[in-house]
Parts: structure tokens; sequence; C-alpha cells
């Protein structure tokens, strides 16, 4: 894989609730562990900036979604089942 | 019998009946059911506030409009008009009560919709840049979602909450929401959110338009009608007889009393119309000014003045009798006068009637160029009664005529039951009367003889003069009549005249009314004739009697003189013997003097006399 980064996710939440920081934690751990290096993350509080909605077309919260590569995906929850992630984000998952 | 529900304080429903008065006024057909609807809700005291939806008739039926800051459910199968409604219910809001709206759209996108609601004259563009608007569409697709563990539809309530911030927004439409249901997986989740949707709504005072597919067994696929309590209104787009017609029923509606059939409505040029157009109120103006009907001789059997202004007048008769063409001279008549006219054909080509009434007389080119008559051809099999009439009202208003004449009106009513014919004509009666239209009414009847005027008196009672055409089979020929059947506020003839259509125009005729029947055509001109004939006869005879009678004098007069003559003859003669006799006795004297004289008696002794003895 090149050093240039691959993924870039954005994650929507809409303030600090337990989900919202559930799935921050989860996004974190997950990238950490099997896109190190190649991956941004751009966590976005919709109820700061509520106009970000309707860009994305997001509905449920939290959702994340994958902007590069493409095509985009979306993935909602809390992102709690790591393998689904995986899935969503199309990663191989690097086993240790 | 209509029933309404009515609310007891217990909260629970219950079914009344309506008072005797009501129903009373009801079976004379003086009052529909939503201007009863009205006077019971204000009785009660209704006063649950109401979102005007600005939509032709469905305010009346629902008695004001939609309940404000509630949400209304309004469901109905594909095609149906759900999108349309809730759409002109936000243009409205935002035009005409100053209340802007956010569209939702789960389905279309922004640009579709836009494009799709142009044809009813609605600008989305313009009224998003006025900021009375805002559109959303809601896009989900399920191929791009992956689910993992707990989320919320919190997102969807900040768009919304955002859009309606943004402009202040007073009205909402969530534009098929079950979309979700196929979008989201989790319907465990969707189905707990959206009941705190409405919730939502509800907390914020939002008046909402959520629609939702036709399902099977229940309202909506999706059972939304669990979540929106307050108002349920189901569209249906259902074929009789070939002929589609829109309907729209108010299935319930929490607090307020409402119409609870099922009234047709057509989506037009306009926008969304729904039957009734006009409540019917019979507290219309009425003109004292008359108007001609543009044939001399019938303004004389009216009264000598014709028609009043605003009346309705039905020309009804079997096929042949003429109809048309006394419509067509009326509205001649009225452009004419430089009056507006409208005339529906639902037999003939526009094109056609020029043509043909060119054939009696009757131009109506010029006034058609002029754009003083306005002709509406249309099959009468197009579409259903009602959206015909609301076709008429669509066009009356644009219009706005004087004069509209309708050609015929029992075409309208082909496939129709009678029992719906009458209500829905009333009110187009009763909308042209508002308008002070004088409107004039062909209708075709079928058969002769009394059922010719049995076959009519569903709708006559609504019209103000009845003008009835015949045709009279005699001696082998047809031939047009016509009487003034009835006229309100007038002395009217009650004689039959013969009705004649030539190159000239229409005339009146008199008929000859014979000792046995009523005779027309070239029975009346032969029996004129033998009229003429007789009356020169008797002059004849009469003549010769006087001559007769005359000679007849002479003839005294000269047997009088001849007698004159026999008895100056006659005295003559009397005169000679008198003469003579007198004569002879004189002689007799003398004689008897000799005599004495020569036998020498005494003079003076009178021996003649003794002598004598």
């Amino acid at each position: 894989m090149s050093k240039t980064v691959a993924f870039e996710l954005r994650l929507y939440v809409a303030g600090q609730t337990a989900k919202s920081i559930a799935a921050c934690a989860n996004l974190q751990r997950i990238c950490e562990t099997h896109l190190a290096g190649q991956y941004r993350i751009e966590i976005i509080d919709l109820v700061k900036n509520p106009k970000l909605a309707a860009g994305d077309q997001i509905l449920a919260v939290p959702t994340l979604v994958r902007r590069l590569p493409t095509p985009i995906t979306k993935i909602i929850g809390d992102l709690s089942n790591e393998e689904r992630v995986l899935v969503g984000l199309d990663v191989r998952p690097i086993r240790r | 019998m209509p029933r309404l529900m009515f609310r007891t304080s217990g909260g629970r429903w219950y079914r009344r009946r309506h008072s005797a008065l009501q129903t009373s006024a009801l079976h004379t057909g003086l009052i529909t059911e939503p201007t009863t609807l009205k006077t019971i809700a204000l009785s009660r005291g209704g006063n649950l506030p109401k979102c005007p939806t600005g939509i032709v008739g469905l305010d009346e039926i629902t008695d004001g409009g939609l309940p404000a800051g509630r949400p209304t459910l309004i469901c109905g199968s594909a095609g149906s008009g759900k999108t349309m409604l809730a759409m002109e219910f936000l243009v409205r809001g935002a035009t005409q009560y100053g209340e802007p709206g956010v569209f939702m759209m789960f389905e279309e996108n922004v640009a579709e919709l836009t494009a799709n609601v142009r044809s009813l004259g609605f600008d989305l563009e313009k009224l998003t840049a006025q900021k009375k608007l805002v559109l959303d569409h809601v896009h989900v697709e399920r191929s791009e979602i992956e689910e993992t563990g707990e989320y919320d539809l919190e997102g969807l309530f900040i768009r919304l909450g955002h859009a309606v911030k943004s402009i202040g927004a007073k009205r909402v439409v969530l534009d098929t929401v079950e979309a979700l249901f196929s979008g989201l997986p989790n319907h465990a989740i969707l189905r707990a959110e959206l009941r705190r949707l409405f919730r939502w709504l509800k907390d914020h005072g939002l008046t909402a338009v959520i629609t939702g597919e036709r399902g099977d067994q229940s309202l909506t696929r999706y059972g939304l009608e669990e979540y929106v309590a307050d108002c349920v209104i189901i569209l249906d787009q259902r074929i009789h007889e070939q002929i589609s017609t829109r309907r729209l029923r108010v299935l319930k509606y929490r607090g307020s009393a409402h119409g609870t059939n099922e009234y047709p409505f057509l989506i037009g040029e306009r926008g969304l119309s729904v039957l009734p157009i006009t409540s019917l109120r019979l507290d219309h103006e009425v003109s004292a000014k008359r108007i001609p009907t543009g044939i001399a001789r019938l303004d004389e059997m009216l009264g000598g003045q014709g028609v009043f202004r605003g009346s309705s007048i039905l020309v009804s008769g079997s096929s042949g009798t003429g109809k048309s063409s006394v419509g067509a001279r009326f509205a001649e008549a009225a452009c004419r006068r430089g009056e507006r006219v409208l005339l529906f054909a639902y037999e003939e080509s526009s094109a056609q009637i020029v043509r043909n009434m060119g054939s009696i007389g009757i131009d109506l080119g010029p006034w058609v160029k002029k754009g003083l008559l306005q002709i509406h051809s249309s099959r009468p099999t197009l579409q259903g009664l009602e959206q015909h009439l609301v076709m008429m009202h669509d066009a009356v208003s644009s219009f706005h005529p004087n004069v509209v004449v309708v050609d015929p009106i029992s075409n309208l009513s082909l496939d129709q039951d009678t029992a719906a014919v009458k209500p829905t004509l009333m009110r187009l009666i009763d909308f042209l009367k508002q308008q002070q239209i004088t409107t004039l009414f062909t209708s075709l009847t079928t058969g002769g003889g009394d059922t010719t005027e049995n076959s009519q008196l569903q709708v006559s009672s609504l019209m103000d003069t009845w003008l009835l055409l015949r045709n009279v089979e005699f001696n082998g020929e047809r031939n047009r009549t016509i009487y003034v059947l009835k006229s309100r506020g007038m002395a009217h003839s009650n004689q039959v005249r013969e009705f004649v259509l030539s190159d000239k125009g229409i005339e009146l005729v008199d008929v000859y009314l014979g000792a046995e029947r009523v005779l027309t055509g070239t029975a009346r001109v032969a029996q004129e004739e033998l009229e003429r004939t007789a009356a020169a006869l008797r002059e004849e005879d009469h003549q010769r009697k006087l001559s007769q009678l005359a000679s007849r004098q002479k003839a005294i007069e000269a047997q009088i003189a001849a007698l004159r003559c026999e008895a100056e003859v006659e005295s003559a003669e009397v005169a000679f013997s008198l003469a003579r006799e007198t004569l002879h006795q004189r002689t007799a004297q003398q004689n008897t003097d000799v005599m004495t004289y020569l036998r020498g008696a005494d003079k003076t002794g009178g021996g003649g006399k003794k002598g004598k003895r």
C-alpha cells in the first residue's frame, strides 16, 4: 500500500451522547489497529453544524462515511461490531 | 342518513343522528352536508385550532383545515395525488397564509418534484429563494449502508430542525417517510424514532402532513396510522365504467366534526379542487335585470322581457328538437350585447358548432375571434361528471363569463347513477348563481309524451326557467314546438308555439289551435289555407244572400205598385158607379116631375106620394 492517505473518513455525531462517544472510541481503535497511518478522521458534530447533515445524506447518528476510496459507503451505529465495520470499510483485517 | 361523530367529555366517540330540523333540511335538499357540519361545529363550540390548507373544498370538508400543530396522515395508493395535496398545502400556506413550510421528501429529488408541480403553477424555486419554502431530499440507499450497533435518527431531526429554524416554518411535509423502512434494516429502531419524530413535530407546534402508501390490510403499508392519530385523510383513485375519479375521504379527525362522505377531487391546472366547490347557501344576490334570449317571440312568451340575469334555464327535448340552436342563439345574443360567453359542448367540436350554427343564421365565428365567446368541447366520457364540473369551475373562474351554455348537460350524467348527479349539479348551479352568471343548460330526453317531463324532474327543480321543446308528429311530418313549462318570477305565456328553424334563424310561429288538435307545419299551413277558402266562400255566400234579399224587396215593391194601381182602378170604378147612381136617381126624379106635371096634379099636394102609396 502507498504512503498517502488512502482512507478519508468522516464521523457524524450529534452532541456528546453515549453513542457518539462510543462511536468515536471504536473508530479510533479500529483504524489504529487495521489502518495505521493510512487514514484521516474528521468528526462532525451536527448539533454544532446542522447544515452539514444534508450534504452526506445523514439520517442516522452516528454515521461513518468513507469518503475515500470511492465509492462512498456509510456505516451507521456506534461501530461496536468491529468485523462489520471492516466489511463496511472494505478493509482486510490485520491478523495478529 | 349521514351520521356524525362526536366526542364526549370522557374522550369516547359516539355516533349521533342529526337533529330533526337538520334531518328535514337534508331531506328537502336545502342544506348539503358541509353547511350542516359548520352549523353543528359552531353550535358545539368546536374550538380546535385549524390550519387552513387553501385547497378548494378541503377546508370545508374539514371545517377549516387540518389540525394546527398536529400531524395529519394522508394515505392512498400510488398516483392518488398524495404528494400534490401535500405540496399544495405547503405552497398555499407559504403564499396565502404567511406560514413557511419545509418539504422533506424521501422518494423524489428536488429537481423532479420542482418539475412535477410546475404543471400546477407552483414555482418552488422562487419560493425557496424567498425563504418561504425549504426542500430537503432525504435519500437512503440500502446498498450503501452497513449497520453496526446502536444508532438513532437524530440526524433526521437535526436536518428537519435546521430547515424549520432557517425559515421559521410552521408547516412540514414528510413525503413518504415510509421509504425509510426499505432503507434502514432495523425496523424496531425506526419505529421508535418515528414515534419520537411525531412527538417532536407536535412539541414544536408544527402542522405536519405525512404521506403514506396504502397497505393491503392496514391504511398504510407500515402502519403509520399507529403514530399519527389526529387526522387521517384517505385518497383513492377508482375506475367506474372506464372513467377514473379521484376521491378523498376524511377517515378521522380527532376533536372536530368533519364530512364523512367521499368527495371527488381533481388535480387541475391550479392545484387540487375538492367538491363541494362551494357550500350550498341559498343566499346569493338576485338581479331584477332581465336579459333577452335572442329570440324575440320567446322573450314575449317570458313576460315580454326575457329571463332574469343570473338565473338558470333548462332547455329540454328529444334529439333534433333544436335545443342546441336555442343555446347558440342565446350565446350569440349575449355576445351581441358585449357580454362574455362560455359554451361547453359535449357533442360537437367547436369548429362544427360554428359551421352548423352558421347554417341557421347564427354566426358565432366573429365572437370567437373577438374573444367574447369561448367554446370548450370535450367528450363526456373523457372524465367523470365531478371532474367535468371541476373543469367547468376552473374555466368559469378564469374566463369570467356573463353567460354559460352547457350543451347538453344530460350527456355528463350518462354513466352516473342519478342520485349522485343532482347534488353535483346543484353545486355547479349554485356556484354560477353566486357569480351572477346566467346559465342555459340543454338536456336531451328520450321517449316522448309525459315521460319527457318526468325524466327531467331530478334537475328541473334547480332551474328557474324551463323551456320544453317537442316534436309533434302528425300528418306524415315532424314539427318542432316550444313552450314555457315554468319560469320563476314572471308571468309567462302558457301557449305552445311552433318553432321554425330556417337559414334566417329561429322563428316562433303561432300554432293552429283547432277544435280537436294543435296543428303545426304544413298541416297548419293547409289548415290556414282551408280557413281562408272557407272565409272567402262565406263572404261570397253573404253577398249572394244580400242581393237575393234586395231583389226580393224589389219584387215586393213591384207588387205593392201593382196593387196600388189596382186600388186606383177600383176606386175609380167606385166613383163611377156612385156618379152613375146619382145621375140615375136624378134622371128618375126628373121623369116623375115631368109626369106629374103632365098629369096636372097639385104641385104641392103630393098627389104623387099618395099615388105611390
